[in-house]
């Protein structure tokens, strides 16, 4: 006699799942975002990975401070906080002061995050929210860049990364000389274009020669992470492709309508940091549409908002407005954008 | 179709891909199992009218001979599946949960349990009409799980022109293997079936979709089609789930049935492989549907295979004699996407089961139970056959916004294929909201 089914399990169906989870994709995009930190950390030394500590630390206290104020359970271990963290570190200039970057940490996840109900209810990606912050807050250390590459940045920090708290970093142009960094401007490609016409060749820009926030300089390692992700189907790469399709149309408008006036648009595309916010914030599955045409016209939309803000803002740099803006809109997208169904005479509004 | 069909490959847009599990069963001929003691036979297997009972306790049957009747057009009659006796007439655990009124009947282990019953008639004779009658006394109902009766679905009203039987051979459940063997072992009577639906429905040609996992089984079809048959196989994507209706005639046909109507409505009336097989070799003999063939799989079965299976045969009976481990916790009627978990061993089969599945409990089987808040990853959208949004009827079914389900985001013209939670990352139960939220707006109508 075979032992008896007891108790039997109830359930409704499907009784099978993929193995596809929260859990499991949040922590791909970690591993994801490994290597650019390091590059980071090898471009800008010590300073870089005490900015990486210090914002993903900051993050995640922030997260599991919120969660026992609501007296929930710990929400770390979907690894989203950790994402935040990781991402906001790296749109910052290397030698960012740690207690402002502490702040960014902070309105982060408390201001674009917590405040909406935690993950998949913000509205914004909580690390841009963090960023746009500080933005307003210290324009002049968001703006305060350092060269990659300097001989002592394994053994010394850039002197405003410990800047006391509430007092204005010293002066960055002193110690860029002492560095010996030849030619260096302390200004990012897009901004030695846009306030001096200076164009730093593609190339350079394509595996990270140059100088700009911690991780945003190498798009070629960017988007191999990115495609990591999209081949584990865990980042839909229809985002990236229409961000960086719609701002390369633009860019290839303005410059086959006026040549000398515009930059060439593939400067455009590996400049600053679109690709770092095509390929892992654009892509921010909570804050994006999940309607399929909605998909694309939300990534068009962030791509020409970009290069606008680019050429006729007061900003030499816009993506962060531009995914922020285009996260305001998303929802609005989804709900002009609502799929054909199957039988439908027509899509219904 | 579209851009698929330029793959040579017929199917549909998005659907998923659950593993297939079907080696365990698909090189295994059909057998038969042995008659079990005691059958209980529910008088209501079929949607439409529960079957009225011809029988009384005490009353001695044969098998093949009708217990009750069908009770209008839409109802189908019940024939015993053993010669015994009529033990009761009471109320028996049904797979759905509450009790249903049945007859159980109590076999005689001497009878030889050759069908003796039915009159042999020359159909080629019948009009579609007397065809329609003919295959409601057979009792026959879609057993490929829907359960709809049979001449129902031929009796097409009289301004909808059929042009195309549509045969379903898909059979995209993991597991399930029991029309693949039909078609393998049973193809002169699938094809003699296919020809009377043809004829009963007045459809000028008939199309049997396979999935392209099962390319023997369209070989064998291809090799017994006679030259002046109207019928051609074409192989169909493997893919979840092909075998819905509406999906396998937007595949085959590229036609999209209305939201809300029905496969008449393109000129197309669909039916199941097993249930035709049935039908030709039930029909000519004037005989009733006594028996199935069934599934028996999944991780906890010792002997899995195809069964040929009395209806009314205790699952206990079943699983008994096939072998299953300590572990087993839950037995799934028909496929682990649609199917439905049974409380009780004494459930019989019916005439839609086409499978038992036995799987582990769920914690076992390494999923997490934990349940995220939506991420708007957008899978269950690249997943709906239906081209809903399934993420946005979730969240409106958290708010319990059911009428706005429907009114917007056509909530009806979800079939329950369960595509979306297969896929959700948040473990979402999304299926299972939607049919809380189905039930709760029929209630509200009615």
């Amino acid at each position: 006699m075979p032992p008896s089914i007891s108790p039997v399990e109830l359930r409704t169906s499907p009784h099978v799942r993929t193995t596809q989870s929260v859990e499991l994709i949040m922590r791909n995009v970690v591993y994801a975002l490994l290597p650019i930190s390091t590059w980071a950390i090898w471009q800008f030394g010590l300073s870089a990975l005490a900015l990486i500590l210090t914002v993903t630390a900051t993050c995640v206290a922030t997260e599991r401070f919120f969660n026992w104020m609501a007296d929930r359970p710990s929400t770390l271990s979907d690894w989203s906080a950790t994402i935040t963290g990781l991402l906001l570190a790296l749109t910052l200039p290397p030698g960012f002061p740690l207690w402002m970057a502490v702040v960014a940490g902070f309105v982060g996840i408390a201001l674009g995050k917590a405040l909406f109900g935690g993950l998949g209810f913000n509205v914004f990606n909580p690390a841009l929210v963090g960023r746009a912050f500080v933005q307003a807050a210290f324009p002049v250390s968001i703006t305060s860049w350092t060269p990659a590459f300097a001989p002592g940045r394994f053994t010394e920090f850039i002197p405003t990364t410990f800047t006391a708290p509430f007092t204005i970093p010293p002066d960055l142009g002193a110690w860029v000389k002492a560095a010996g960094v030849d030619g260096f401007t302390g200004a990012t490609p897009l901004s030695l274009w846009k306030f001096d016409g200076v164009v730093t060749s593609s190339s350079d820009l394509f595996t990270g020669m140059s100088a700009g926030s911690a991780g945003e300089t190498s798009a070629l390692l960017i988007l191999l992470c990115g495609a990591y992700l999209a081949v584990r189907k865990m980042m839909d790469w229809r985002i990236p492709a229409a961000v960086l399709g719609g701002a390369f149309a633009t860019a290839l408008a303005f410059w086959l309508w006026g040549g000398e006036h515009f930059p060439q648009p593939l400067f455009v595309l590996f400049s600053g940091g679109l690709m770092l916010g095509a390929v892992f914030m654009a892509s921010d599955m909570v804050a994006s549409p999940v309607t399929p045409l909605g998909i694309w016209i939300y990534g068009l939309f962030i791509g020409f908002i970009t290069v606008i803000i680019r050429y006729f803002g007061g900003l030499p740099e816009g993506v962060m407005y531009a995914i922020l803006l285009g996260n305001a809109v998303s929802p609005l997208i989804e709900q002009v954008t609502q799929p054909r169904i199957y039988g439908a005479k027509e899509a219904k509004k | 179709m579209g851009l698929l069909s330029i793959f040579g490959i017929k199917s549909f847009a998005h659907g998923v891909h659950p593993p297939e599990h079907k080696d365990d069963t698909a090189s295994r001929p059909i057998r038969r199992l042995p008659f079990a003691s005691r059958f209980v036979i529910p008088l209501s297997q079929h949607f439409g009218a529960p079957a009225v009972p011809l029988v009384h306790v005490g009353q001695e049957v044969v098998r093949g001979e009708p217990i009750a009747t069908a009770d209008g057009f839409v109802s189908v009659p019940q024939h015993a599946p053993i010669t015994g006796v009529v033990e009761a007439i009471q109320l028996m655990p049904s797979a759905r949960g509450p009790k249903v009124p049945s007859i159980v009947l109590r076999a005689y282990d001497a009878a030889s349990q050759h069908v003796l019953y039915g009159a042999p008639w020359d159909v080629e004779q019948l009009s579609p009409e007397q065809l329609i009658q003919g295959i409601q006394e057979t009792g026959m109902v879609g057993l490929g799980g829907a359960g709809f009766p049979t001449h129902v679905k031929l009796q097409v009203p009289a301004d909808w022109p059929i042009d195309t039987l549509v045969i379903n051979g898909c059979e995209c459940e993991p597991y399930l293997t029991a029309d693949h063997r039909i078609m393998l072992e049973h193809t002169d009577q699938l094809l003699a079936g296919t020809r009377l639906a043809m004829r009963a429905v007045g459809a000028k040609r008939a199309v049997i979709g396979v999935e392209d996992n099962k390319l023997d089984a369209v070989e064998a079809i291809k090799r017994r089609i006679r030259v002046d048959d109207s019928i051609t196989v074409e192989a169909v994507k493997t893919k979840y789930p092909q075998g819905s209706e509406k999906l396998l005639i937007k595949a085959l046909l590229g036609r999209e049935v209305p939201s809300g109507g029905f496969p008449f409505q393109v000129g197309v009336v669909v039916n199941n492989v097993g249930t035709l097989a049935e039908l030709g070799t039930l029909l000519p003999k004037r005989q009733g549907l006594v028996e199935r063939v069934v599934t028996v799989a999944g991780p906890g079965v010792a002997k899995p295979g195809n069964y040929l299976i009395p209806i009314g045969t205790p699952l206990r009976y079943i699983l008994d004699h096939v072998g299953y481990s300590g572990d087993a916790r839950r037995i799934i009627l028909g496929g682990p996407m649609m199917g439905q978990t049974v409380a009780s061993l004494d459930v019989p089969i019916t005439k839609p089961v086409s499978g038992v599945i036995v799987l582990p409990e769920r914690a076992k089987s390494g999923d997490s139970e934990r349940i995220y808040p939506c991420i708007k990853c957008g899978a269950c959208l690249d997943a709906c056959p239906m081209h809903l949004n399934p993420s946005q009827l979730g969240q409106l079914a958290g708010k319990r916004r059911y009428e706005e389900m429907a009114a917007h985001f056509h909530l009806n013209d979800c079939f329950e294929c369960g595509c979306c939670s297969y896929v959700c990352p948040s473990n979402i139960p999304l299926v299972q909201y939607f049919r809380i939220a189905k039930s709760i707006n029929r209630e509200r109508i009615s």
